[in-house]
């Protein structure tokens, strides 16, 4: 049995994401327990809301050292939205430091008539998005469900898994070793999302 | 290129539909869980259920009809009506809905938008507006179901909403609504160009043309409808083809 934990830092619509699991045929368990997540064979990281929330109870429960344990570890990772996020070194959003994991920073729309980006949105997959695993399945064009307002702008632009253009060309989500990280919600994204959560349940070993 | 979204809408009394809905093959017409079940398969970019509950007692029973239709449909789910604290929103975020709006307590405490976009994020936070026009250009807006008006000029009180940290507007035009004439395509147009948050256009919808139009010459982001998709006089892939025929994106 594949044990896959989502991490519970008090914020977030884990639930949504637990029960997109649960539709793929793979138990995730909540958890916010150390031990749990460093131990589990693969971990998500769900987040809405904002950036400093979010990294302030990440690290206050110390859970920003079993994240960074966890993906050093080389299990798969997958992060979502501000789960995405963090893992950057910072935001324009807030003034804490992100988790550094990534080279790169969020930074706010510039060029966008409405924010939020909230809606149904493309992705244009660049050869990384064409060859990860996760994304089998998921051809150029198709939509997501997306609701933001910032967004990452990796130094390593080799990572990029996927581009979609809101006012500006932004990095959708990136593919690294270990690390799938999407600024969209698959478990909102019906059944294009599934795949990908689905997608995600068969790399783990 | 960010999709325009079609939002059925479905009144829900006591966990049942009450608008009569009008699909072949549902077992039970008012099953909001089994209708919420049929537009997720037709595309529905949203759902949006609004609880016409009139007593405090038996809102619970929406909380279920949420978390049954989370379980299943993994598209975002808005739950407006009768939600006037902080606790009432976690409760429905914690069972499967995604956003609530809020209308009457907003407008009596501003700062509750503040509080509550604070604590769960701009993101779920969306303040419903009930319109009413008053003269070329200026709208008042009600509360209490339509029922009380009260002095605040809509665009004005849009512009409030959106400072206040909500995350999109629920604009529905009450000369409209009910009316199958189409939008309000003024009341849109003149709110949405005003902020810069999402706009969801309500009330008056009866063919897809009036869709086209109200994000055409209405710059909504959003259109909801309720009665011409619950009576299947239109289907939401029958407004998507026609919108995508006249240029407009759309998730197809």
């Amino acid at each position: 049995m594949k044990r896959i934990a989502i991490l519970d830092y008090g914020m977030g619509n884990l639930r949504s994401v637990q029960k997109a699991f649960e539709c793929m045929g793979s138990r995730a368990l909540l958890s916010d327990d150390k031990h749990e997540i460093e131990s589990s064979d693969a971990l998500v990281v769900p987040g809405v809301g904002a950036f400093d929330d979010c990294v302030i109870n990440i690290k206050k429960s110390g859970l920003d050292k079993s994240i960074v344990n966890f993906i050093m570890s080389g299990r798969p990772f997958f992060g979502i939205c501000l789960g995405y996020q963090v893992l950057f070194e910072g935001s324009e959003e807030g003034t804490e430091r992100g988790l550094g994991i990534l080279k790169g920073n969020v930074v706010k729309f510039r060029h966008a008539e409405k924010i939020p980006h909230m809606g149904w949105n493309t992705l244009e997959l660049p050869e990384r998005g064409i060859s990860c695993p996760l994304f089998k399945g998921v051809k150029n064009g198709d939509f997501f469900y997306f609701v933001h307002s910032y967004y990452v702008d990796p130094m390593d632009k080799k990572s990029v898994s996927s581009w979609t253009e809101y006012g500006e060309r932004f990095a959708s989500s990136v593919f690294t070793d270990n690390i799938f990280a999407c600024q969209f919600h698959p478990e909102k994204s019906q059944d294009n999302g599934l795949k990908i959560i689905k997608n995600f349940i068969e790399t783990v070993k | 290129m960010l999709a325009k979204r079609i939002i059925p809408c479905l009144d829900v009394k006591e966990g049942r539909v009450v608008k009569g809905i009008n699909f072949e093959g549902l077992k039970d017409a008012g099953d909001p869980v089994e209708i919420a079940g049929v537009y997720n398969k037709m595309n529905a970019d949203e759902l949006v259920f609004l609880d016409i509950t009139a007593s405090h007692e038996k809102r619970k029973i929406m909380i279920e009809v949420v978390r049954k239709t989370a379980e299943k449909c993994f598209i975002p789910l808005t739950v407006g009506g009768g939600i006037s604290t902080i606790e009432d929103i976690r409760q429905l975020l914690n069972n499967g809905a995604d956003k609530v709006s809020i209308n009457t307590p907003a407008v009596r405490d501003p700062r509750f938008i503040k509080k509550a976009s604070s604590i769960f994020g701009s993101q779920c936070i969306v303040v419903a507006i009930d319109a009413k026009m008053q003269g070329p250009g200026l709208w008042k807006i009600f509360i209490n179901g339509g029922r009380t008006p009260v002095e605040k000029n809509a665009v004005l009180w849009a512009k409030e909403i959106e400072s206040l940290g909500a995350g999109e507007i629920l604009l529905t035009s009450m000369d409209a609504d009910g009316t199958t004439d189409g939008y309000d395509i003024q009341l849109t147009k003149t709110v949405s160009t005003a902020v810069s948050i999402p706009v969801i256009a309500s009330g008056g919808a009866g063919n897809a043309e009036h869709i086209y139009r109200v994000f055409n010459e209405g710059f909504a982001d959003a259109a909801l409808a309720a009665s011409i998709f619950h009576y299947n006089k239109l289907s939401v892939p029958e407004v998507k083809e026609y919108l995508m025929r006249k240029g407009i994106p759309v998730r197809i």
